[in-house]
């Protein structure tokens, strides 16, 4: 047995929570137990929930692996994360699905459940076998060509219907490939001068508000991927309002960082570190991003974790890959964008990490209050600290993390999975 | 000033000491001997990602006639088409010991990149659809030396200004000096808020002209037709061509520039190219000067 002293639930006051046969046992003060874990000015969250993390296994180990990729989850204090589909090969079959979850359950740092491809190798032309995945033992009930959109309105129509025999959700990445073509940079005043090809708004805003239509139409569970623009935020405010069932996440760097980061930056202009996909926007985005995920309109923060080994970013912009890696400083960037100017506190942070992304993706076991009969699915986060940001100390695979040269707040200071730490004083058990 | 990447980063005075420099190089080269010693044991590397035989033709004898030692390298055909990349390239320059990096490159941004991986001076010789410093330099230096001065002077800059890293220094470097730059474009060749840049804009080159100083014309390519920029090259020169009607609309002491390559017929007919208020020749000769006073103000100083 194992009990977390002095631990504020949710930035509450402090209580002893106690560990039992991986279950929360009984919360209270004073209580006793075999391991006692100090946790006096630590939160306790409810155990973080990814929907969105690249893990990159199969295909691209030199990026990340499942056992890279959920330890780094681990130390970011989640204890689910759903891997995306777009791995080579695709993530297309019940095979490579049941794949990436038992590598998952091998690794044993958090849950993995796969994400399911919508299209056959990602290629938007054919459905993949959606319910040989939710049949599968990984039983997937996200699905996603993430990476790409799903543009044919037939196809993702179909999708969207298809997935209700077994309650799945299409998680769409909103990009009009047309308008798209070559984007490298949000298009406004700094792609402008940049000479940078423009990714503009309306590419992104267009797809959700069909999407938003079609989910309407054959009534079926949308979700919308990675949101960054103030128009999407409006669109999908509109689709709330009408009853439909539309959910929608943000990613940490959208919530801190604008598109100016391209043309001054701690560690020079034009440097890809700031290259990601959808691209980072203007200042008025980021505050219409907080602002409806304070409200709810965005349900909840999902990384897009997405390692890529130094080669692939070490070159001219138009050359590097998108993305950037978030799992390990994802809550503090929420801290931060959100907590530190008073827009969510500590429940609003468990219920858009946690709870939200757990019941988007149906999981049962995660993302439940802290109390007695839960699993114990627990991240203790200390929220005093402030800390440079150092991509040598992270334990993902690859080090592209933009905010090298911050000073972030907080630190995952222990992460349990039913009952059994993965992280123990800020290092991996 | 250790590199020279973007018109923007030049102060005035800076700007007006390259202009200044360069009118003093244009005396040498009217000597029979046209060499100068000033960079005698100084390495200059031209490299160039994208044919441009003019502009390294134009940094090449530059570099040559102040005796700097000058390698030519061409990424067609050496290992870079292997795909060496830029780091490597930029590495394998540095253990040669180059002084400046002349570097020309499809991917805005390059040099930028590239000066954090050498510790010689970069210079951009032109940078995807970002910038083109030299020519902004030539181009103002030409201006100058027809019309007699930079302040309040008048310049429409037609054309594809989207795509133009000709047009983005162009209005860095002349709103700098003092200049009053009219960008002229239909609007599917502007970039969205170029409202924000230094400069006016219009889409109605007719209306321009009659107040300008100076037209520059840019050229516009014809694979913009076919991604739907404009409906044909005929359509797009009938509204944006500067033709022999256009040409009579401009005041007696205008003048007509481009920086090459033209498209004779499309952005430019023939006879105004070939007039003597055409400065597309004179121009070419300036790069020299204009390039040998930013590789001497850059490396000719004595703590190299």
């Amino acid at each position: 047995m194992i009990v977390i002293r002095n631990a504020r639930i949710l930035g509450g006051e402090p209580r002893d929570i106690l560990i039992a046969n991986g279950l929360i046992s009984e919360i209270g003060a004073g209580l006793g137990g075999d391991t006692v874990i100090e946790a006096e000015g630590l939160i306790a969250l409810p155990g973080l929930v990814d929907l969105h993390t690249h893990l990159r296994e199969p295909g691209r180990e030199d990026a990340e692996t499942v056992e890279t990729g959920t330890r780094a989850a681990a130390m970011g204090g989640f204890t689910a994360v759903h891997a995306m589909a777009n791995t080579s090969p695709v993530a297309d079959t019940a095979g490579v699905v049941e794949q990436v979850w038992r590598r998952g359950q091998e690794a044993g740092h958090c849950d993995v459940h796969p994400v399911g491809a919508v299209t056959s190798g990602l290629e938007g032309k054919h459905l993949a076998e959606l319910g040989a995945m939710a049949d599968s033992q990984a039983r997937v009930r996200v699905f996603s060509d993430d990476g790409k959109c799903v543009s044919d309105a037939v196809l993702m129509r179909r999708a969207l219907e298809y997935v209700k025999a077994f309650d799945g959700v299409v998680a769409q990445h909103a990009q009009e490939p047309r308008l798209t073509e070559g984007a490298q940079l949000n298009e406004g005043e700094v792609s402008g001068r940049l000479g940078l090809t423009g990714w503009p708004a309306v590419a992104e805003e267009a797809i959700i508000a069909r999407d938003c239509l079609l989910a309407a139409h054959v009534g079926s569970r949308l979700h919308v991927c990675h949101v960054s623009t103030a128009g999407s935020v409006e669109i999908i405010r509109w689709a709330k309002s009408k009853g439909w069932n539309v959910t929608a996440e943000v990613t940490p760097h959208h919530l801190l960082l604008t598109d100016s980061c391209a043309e001054a930056s701690p560690v020079g202009p034009y440097n890809p570190i700031y290259k990601v996909n959808p691209p980072l926007r203007t200042h008025d985005d980021v505050a219409a991003l907080r602002e409806a995920l304070a409200d709810g309109t965005i349900d909840c923060v999902a990384t897009d974790h997405a390692p890529h080994p130094v080669e692939d970013k070490e070159t001219e912009w138009a050359a590097a890959a998108m993305g950037m890696i978030g799992l390990e400083t994802a809550l503090s960037v929420v801290q931060e964008a959100m907590v530190e100017t008073g827009l969510l506190d500590w429940a609003g942070v468990a219920d858009r990490m946690s709870v939200r992304p757990a019941r988007i993706g149906r999981l049962a076991g995660q993302g439940l209050p802290l109390e007695p009969g839960s699993p114990a699915n627990i991240t203790l986060y200390d929220p005093a600290v402030r800390t440079p940001v150092d991509p040598t100390a992270m334990v993902s695979r690859s080090r592209n993390t933009p905010y090298e040269g911050l000073t972030l707040p907080g630190r995952v200071v222990a992460t349990f999975l039913r009952g059994r730490p993965t992280v123990l004083d800020g290092k991996l058990v | 000033m250790k590199h020279l990447i973007s018109a923007g980063d030049l102060s005035r005075d800076e700007a007006l000491l390259i202009l200044d420099t360069a009118e003093e190089l244009a005396r040498v080269s009217e000597r029979s001997i046209k060499k100068l010693p000033t960079l005698r044991g100084r390495t200059v590397v031209n490299l160039f990602f994208e044919d441009s035989t003019r502009t390294r033709i134009s940094f090449e004898a530059a570099a040559k006639r102040l005796s700097a030692d000058v390698i030519n390298f061409s990424a067609k055909g050496s290992s870079v088409s292997k795909g060496e990349s830029l780091k490597d390239t930029a590495l394998t320059l540095e253990a040669m010991g180059a002084d400046a990096v002349v570097i020309r490159h499809g991917a805005s941004g390059a040099p930028h990149r590239l000066a954090n991986w050498v510790r010689g001076s970069v210079l951009n010789a032109g940078d995807g659809t970002h910038e083109h410093p030299t020519q902004a330099l030539l181009d103002a230096f030409s201006m100058r030396q027809r019309l007699g001065r930079l302040d309040g002077l008048k310049v429409a800059i037609v054309g594809d200004i989207l795509h133009s890293r000709v047009a983005r220094s162009n209005v860095l470097l002349l709103s700098t000096l003092g200049a009053e730059v009219t960008l002229v474009a239909p609007p599917t060749l502007l970039p969205v808020s170029v409202e924000r840049w230094p400069c006016q804009v219009s889409y109605d080159l007719d209306a321009v002209l009659p107040k300008a100083d100076v037209v520059m014309m840019l050229r516009v390519q014809l694979e913009r037709m076919n991604a739907a920029y404009f409906p044909s090259a005929r359509e797009y020169s009938r509204r944006y061509g500067l033709d022999r009607d256009r040409f009579a609309k401009l005041h007696d002491d205008a003048i007509v520039m481009h920086p090459g390559p033209m498209n004779r017929g499309m952005e430019i007919s023939a006879e105004v190219a070939d007039s003597p208020r055409s400065t597309i020749v004179e121009q070419v000769g300036n790069g020299v000067t204009v390039r040998m006073a930013a590789l001497y103000l850059l490396i000719g100083g004595e703590n190299q």
